[in-house]
């Protein structure tokens, strides 16, 4: 009886996920054929059907009031059906940019596909957690996919050392968070968020809820790349094949950031951590933009960029309001298109430039003119970064400023919108390379050729950031999620 | 003649036109494009001056405007356009810039013309939205939209020394317009709080109702004026301007000076007095101050210049230091003349940058040093020329006497200002524009033809005069017959001085209201306690 009981609860749980489901076993259905058939053709496309279907259903669930699933471990629907779908929508434009970048470079081999796959299963995971378990578990799955795609081209020297580093430093910081997850344990007696809340009260002082949950957040500040944990971004985002650089700037952290922000919203009261994390979120501003100005090379440029809206979206959190949560994945989702599209464009102006001068800004001058339609798409990708309206990037940063203003955070977004002004120069130093320098006299290159796939997909990332710059009334799906109040399921709690 | 949503009509529409451009094949096919665009706006941009009746009252809402709820619902900020006596101006001289730039593009820009045409149109439809706009975040949008074109306009078909000048440009205003988001962004929600049942807005009209405290006024007007002093230039953040103003190519010179300084100015009028009414009087001698050091300095930088552009363009800070003594002053003469001195000096300066692009596409320089007494050879450009000097120098009978004869008078009489020195000052500064002007014109046009090249100038074709007569025309029309034009912006004026009035006082009445409860209820303790000075002895 009982026995058929979990059955009935079994089913539908799996019902209710069954994108997860579905990913995880074209994964494994990839791993085979490759192993029989190796590089079949059939490969990306079939993933990127799969992420395809399973966006659709996701997209579907959005508007649903959000419940659990699997004894509560995953919630499902409302907000963690918006976070999957941006995951989904990030690896599938970064599948569509992968295969004729990988084919380029003659890496094109079933693992990273199925790599793919498994990692977005452990962002879903992530970002749907409604239990500290069920964050490490979607953490770990997540960041070893990550560490092996970093080191996808074997032959390239910088790919095995960063990925050696972002395992080394990754291990580490998963040994914080372990340890804060068995702190936080010990101090509540639950690993369930929700009711977690309930025991901060009793446990105030307590200092072994308070150094878990720092330890917590060093562990989660390392995977979104915040400042003074950001030391792996720029070597791991420059070592990785640029397509799978896109895809894990925005699909990890916007896992990791849902992820922040389910722990932070229902598990402990925002008046205790708020400070730290608009600290927090000073630091990476100031680092992520200023070391930005120094950087020759495009690919590190934009990493030292992604660390600075890391700290962007963490003005959103330190707020510790359901508009700064929802400001902070609104964000993520503008992010998550003007950053996969930078990165396509360069890895599509790869192959052009002086021999041996691999992503160095100064190689591609002139490039505005070989390769125009990137290089307009480069524009909207380049403003919308830099917070420009009409563009996507300027709603982002008010959705995460403003809640931070009306939370007396005043000294931090002045700090953040003038480091966004220094943004303005590094972004802008990339057009001026683009349209207004020639290139030197010896080297006239011939543009390398630009499959349609990728055109296609940069151009519908431009677009869908012009959309989001002129109709930001796309941020009340945000806002839903953080309607209730959560003071009222706190007390429901025992 | 009364057209549906005509003012999202001229504000759109040279950006629609951008579809004809993209699409046109040729040059020529472009160009006409473009022209049409802007022609068309012009046209229908007529339809808003005969609309416009200054005598229905704009307090409560702006005549022919458009409104619709734009964020989500949880947020009050609309899209909310319209027109009032202060922008109605303003939006004619934008529109009418328009084709006069795309004329005056014509042959001086010589690559990439499907790119510079757009940019204009995208330009202008973000300046016009500047003007209309009635919700601040609307007003930004439009605001930070003139910089990627300008950015553009100036960093690819530019001078030498382009990209600098292009980023300074930018960076410049873009400092300065952030941290006024930040500003409106606190304001939005402090005035959601008290006049918009909590929900954060950034409608004008409740914005300009709130009566806030004193300590808030304060520094949120020193954001927002610092964003729009940046764009007026005022004196000291004027240093971009040089640069951008002599990089740009005509078309682009003609509208950063024509209107994109006017955004600066306009935002003053507009926001900073009625927002901010305390901590404009308080601040105003201050900046006053400020804008007579910039007609003074302009003006003496001006007479320095070997090079007519950066001559003409340190005239700007001149007299657009004229202008915010005028919004400063905070009298209906004064303000007035502010008003028509913003549209004058769009003609005028518009003028000059036009003709001194003519010039340079003549003989490829702006040296004074490399003309001389070239009202001999092209007639018809040297008086074209030195009568937009006479009327920039403010000779009565042209348009240019009537903006600083109504500042002066205004700013003289002032109470907040209260300084007849300083208005004396600045009263220097109509004599020196009239030096350095003159001296221009002597340099450059009077005395022998001293260099071969000059001689053999063509003088200006059809097209060319053709952009020059409405402008010449206004000049003199708007000389001799103000009051039309002034009869447009008077009762808006008056309002919005009306408005800052009240406000002062209600703002006041509710400090002293404050400070008298908690006198009662607290008594001795609150009340200012003697400075405690420790004197510490070693």
């Amino acid at each position: 009886m009982e026995l058929s009981q979990a059955y009935t609860s079994l089913l539908s749980d799996m019902g209710h996920t069954i994108p997860l489901i579905l990913i995880v076993l074209t994964g494994l259905v990839i791993v085979l054929l490759d192993a029989f058939k190796p590089r079949h053709v059939s490969i990306p496309y079939l993933t990127a059907l799969v992420l395809a279907v399973a966006l659709g259903l996701e997209i579907q669930t959005i508007g649903s009031q959000g419940g659990t699933a699997y004894y509560e471990l995953i919630r499902v629907g409302g907000m963690a059906a918006y976070v999957n779908a941006v995951i989904l929508t990030s690896g599938l434009l970064s599948v569509i940019l992968m295969k004729p970048y990988l084919e380029r470079i003659d890496h094109n081999i079933g693992e990273a596909y199925a790599l793919l796959l498994f990692s977005i299963t452990g962002m879903m995971v992530l970002g749907s957690a409604n239990s500290l378990v069920t964050i490490f578990v979607g953490l770990e799955t997540m960041s070893i996919c990550l560490y092996i795609m970093t080191a996808l081209i074997r032959s390239h020297k910088g790919a095995i050392e960063s990925a050696l580093k972002y395992f080394l430093l990754g291990a580490f910081s998963t040994g914080f968070f372990l340890y804060g997850i068995a702190l936080l344990y010990g101090a509540t007696g639950t690993m369930m968020l929700p009711e977690m809340r309930g025991a901060v009260a009793v446990s105030d002082s307590d200092t072994m809820f308070w150094a878990g949950l720092a330890l917590l957040l060093v562990g989660f500040m390392f995977k979104v790349g915040a400042a003074p944990f950001h030391m792996w971004t720029p070597d791991v985002y420059q070592g990785a094949a640029t397509p799978i650089t896109g895809f894990m700037s925005t699909a990890s952290k916007t896992a990791a950031f849902a992820s922040l922000i389910l722990v932070l919203y229902y598990a402990v009261p925002a008046e205790t951590w708020n400070g730290v994390i608009a600290i927090l979120a000073l630091i990476t501003m100031i680092v992520g933009n200023v070391i930005a100005i120094s950087q020759t090379n495009l690919k590190r440029m934009l990493a030292y960029s992604s660390i600075a809206h890391a700290g962007y979206v963490l003005v959103g959190l330190s707020a510790g309001t359901g508009a700064g949560y929802s400001g902070a994945l609104y964000y993520m989702l503008v992010y998550t298109f003007m950053n996969i599209g930078a990165f396509g464009v360069i890895a599509f102006m790869e192959f052009d430039g002086k021999e041996g001068s691999e992503q160095r800004l100064d190689s591609l001058a002139g490039i505005g003119y070989k390769k125009p339609v990137l290089s307009v798409c480069m524009i909207f990708f380049m403003f919308s970064l830099a917070g420009f309206p009409p563009f996507g990037g300027f709603f982002g940063k008010i959705a995460v400023f403003a809640p931070a203003i009306d939370a007396g955070f005043i000294w931090l977004a002045i700090v953040g919108v003038l480091t966004s002004a220094v943004s303005a120069y590094y972004y802008l130093r990339v057009l001026v390379v683009f349209f207004m320098k020639q290139p030197d006299g010896v080297y006239d290159f011939d543009a390398s050729p630009v499959p349609f796939s990728a055109t296609a997909v940069i151009v519908l990332c431009a677009g869908v950031i012009l959309v989001l710059g002129v109709a930001p009334s796309i941020m009340e799906v945000t806002m839903s999620f953080f309607s209730s109040s959560i003071t009222t399921t706190a007390a429901v709690l025992p | 003649m009364n057209i549906p949503h005509i003012t999202s009509i001229v504000i759109f529409l040279p950006a629609a036109g951008i579809i004809l451009t993209l699409l046109a094949r040729t040059e020529t096919q472009i160009k006409w494009a473009a022209l049409l665009a802007t022609s068309v706006t012009f046209l229908l941009s007529l339809g808003l001056y005969i609309g416009f009746d200054p005598s229905v009252s704009t307090v409560d809402a702006p005549q022919l405007s458009d409104v619709a709820q734009w964020f989500p619902t949880s947020f009050d900020v609309k899209y909310f356009v319209g027109i009032d006596g202060l922008n109605l101006l303003l939006i004619l001289l934008t529109t009418l810039l328009g084709p006069i730039v795309i004329l005056s593009s014509w042959t001086y820009i010589q690559k990439n013309h499907k790119a510079y045409y757009t940019l204009l149109l995208i330009l202008q439809t973000g300046v016009t939205g500047v003007f209309a706009s009635f919700d601040m975040l609307l007003f930004y949008v439009f605001f930070e939209l003139t910089l990627i074109p300008m950015y553009f306009i100036i960093g690819l078909w530019g001078g030498e020394n382009r990209i600098y000048a292009a980023l300074k440009f930018v960076l410049y205003t873009l400092v300065g317009s952030l941290l006024m988001l930040v500003a409106l962004i606190s304001l939005g929600y402090l005035a959601g709080d008290a006049v918009n049942a909590g929900v954060f807005t950034t409608d004008w009209f409740k914005l300009a109702s709130f009566v806030m405290p004193m300590e808030s006024q304060r520094w949120l007007f020193l954001l927002f004026a610092l964003a729009f002093a940046i764009k007026v230039p005022l004196f000291p953040f004027h240093t971009w301007l040089p640069d951008a103003h002599v990089q740009a190519p005509t078309g682009g010179s003609v509208v950063l000076a024509g209107v994109l300084l006017k955004m600066g100015t306009y935002g003053l009028v507009r926001f900073c007095l009625p927002f901010f009414p305390n901590a404009t009087i308080a601040y105003a001698p201050w900046i006053a101050v400020l804008a007579v050091i910039g007609i003074v300095y302009g003006a003496l930088v001006s007479r320095a210049q070997t090079d007519i552009k950066k001559l003409v363009a340190y005239s700007s800070v001149s007299h657009l230091g004229f202008v915010v003594l005028g919004i400063f002053a905070l009298n209906v003469e004064a303000m007035q003349g502010a008003m028509i001195q913003m549209v004058n000096h769009g003609i005028s300066t518009g003028a000059m940058f036009l003709i001194v692009g003519m010039l340079y596409e003549r003989r490829h320089t702006r040296e004074m040093a490399d003309f001389g007494g070239i009202a001999k050879s092209v007639p018809i450009l040297s008086f074209f020329m030195i009568f937009t000097v006479l009327a920039s120098a403010g000779l009565p009978g042209l348009n240019g006497f009537v903006g600083e004869f109504l500042i002066l008078i205004g700013a003289f009489k002032s109470t907040v200002l209260n300084s007849p020195i300083l208005v004396a000052v600045a009263t220097t500064g109509v004599i020196l524009s009239a030096i350095y002007l003159l001296y221009m014109v002597y340099e450059t046009f009077w005395g022998k033809i001293t260099d071969e090249k000059n001689s053999r100038m063509p003088d200006l074709n059809m097209r060319e005069i053709g952009l020059l007569v409405p402008l010449f025309l206004l000049m003199i029309i708007m000389g001799l017959a103000p009051g039309p034009f002034l009869r447009k912006s008077e009762p808006a004026v008056r309002d919005l001085l009306q408005r800052v009035e009240v406000k002062r006082i209600a703002v006041i009445m509710m400090e002293a209201d404050r400070k008298g409860l908690a006198t009662d209820f607290f008594s001795a303790p609150v009340r200012e306690s003697p400075p405690a000075v420790k004197i510490v002895s070693k």
